[in-house]
């Protein structure tokens, strides 16, 4: 039976590799992504269109904007599958789990190093995570990036210290609130555009509500806004993952 | 592209792939899963795709490796196969 695998492993692996001599070579002018008429306009038009300097936030939230939305509910609907299958509410009557021997001991969060370096760096990590989403029109990241950071920076509040540390910090009811209400904001900003008359998602629309100087700028606001909305779907999620696992599902005595 | 670099990088690929997926003790296979996510993170700065290198060092070596590592702290340390 190993051998029948790495048979089919080796044949299929052999497959792909065979695959990969029809594909252009790396960044050659003429392949599809880099020359098709999409692209040109995306790069030529990003900064009269929304101006933002970055393509890649202006084609993820703007241009193909409800990509990222699935995307979004995407993330919210696995945080929110994950807590559905190991989230438990009563303790009582169910099968005594075996403790790990590999269990955190008793009186472990007061390791001092530990404990004080990661609450010296838990502020100063948020901070960058609020850069990372602010700055997205400008530099590499935004919304998914920055989420992902501010969600991190309570997984290692968790993990110094306690699950319960963090979730004092970031219960229960809040980051499941905070998980649809990001999907909220994304879907709230393009049903805005709608109610002004223009179609799901132009932010143009905006520009009668946003202290903007024209449909650009306008646009540029909403890139931001559905950032935001990204970044608070996508922290409470990991977070939310996080606490189930760590915990069994019972958002106590976890890692 | 340096192509020594990317030669070293895909050495180590390789390398980390291999023993994450060898090795018994499950603590030590994520945190060497940590590493090949670190890799290829490198790999996709190389390759000029920096929110993508951004993604993967944020998702794929912070997050998930604390991810698996809270639930091998669920299970058993040791792998049985």
């Amino acid at each position: 039976m190993r051998a029948f695998g790495l048979i089919i492993v080796l044949l299929t692996g052999g497959l792909l590799l065979w695959g990969v001599r029809d594909f252009p070579l790396f960044g050659a002018a003429d392949s599809p992504a880099n020359g098709g008429v999409v692209t040109a306009y995306y790069l030529q038009h990003t900064m009269q269109d929304a101006r933002v300097p970055n393509a890649v936030t202006t084609v993820l939230a703007d241009y193909r904007s409800y990509d990222t939305m699935f995307e979004t509910a995407v993330i919210f609907t696995a945080g929110i599958a994950i807590f559905a299958i190991l989230r438990v509410f009563d303790d009582r009557g169910g099968r005594r789990l075996r403790k790990s021997q590999d269990a955190p001991v008793k009186g472990d969060q007061y390791r001092i190093i530990v404990g004080t370096t990661s609450r010296l760096l838990i502020a100063p990590i948020q901070l960058f995570a609020l850069y990372v989403l602010v700055h997205g029109h400008h530099s590499p990241g935004g919304g998914f990036q920055g989420g992902v950071i501010i969600g991190a920076s309570f997984l290692l509040l968790a993990v110094a210290r306690n699950l319960q540390t963090s979730l004092d910090r970031f219960p229960e009811r809040r980051f499941l609130a905070m998980g649809a209400g990001g999907v909220l904001i994304y879907a709230g900003t393009g049903l805005l555009c709608m109610l002004l008359g223009r179609n799901f998602l132009d932010y143009g629309a905006l520009q009668a509500v946003l202290p903007a100087t024209g449909p650009e700028m306008a646009r540029s606001h909403g890139i931001f806004a559905v950032e935001i909305g990204v970044a608070v779907t996508v922290s409470a999620s990991m977070f939310a993952v996080y606490a189930m696992l760590a915990s069994r599902g019972r958002l106590k005595d976890g890692l | 592209m340096i192509w020594q670099f990317d030669t070293l990088l895909l050495v180590l690929l390789i390398v980390a792939a291999v023993i994450s997926l060898r090795i018994k003790d499950l603590l030590a296979a994520s945190v060497v899963f940590g590493i090949y996510s670190f890799l290829m993170c490198l790999l996709w700065a190389v390759m000029a795709a920096v929110d993508v290198a951004f993604t993967e060092a944020a998702v794929g070596a912070g997050v998930s490796t604390l991810f698996m590592i809270a639930t091998v702290y669920q299970t058993t340390r040791r792998s049985s196969d």
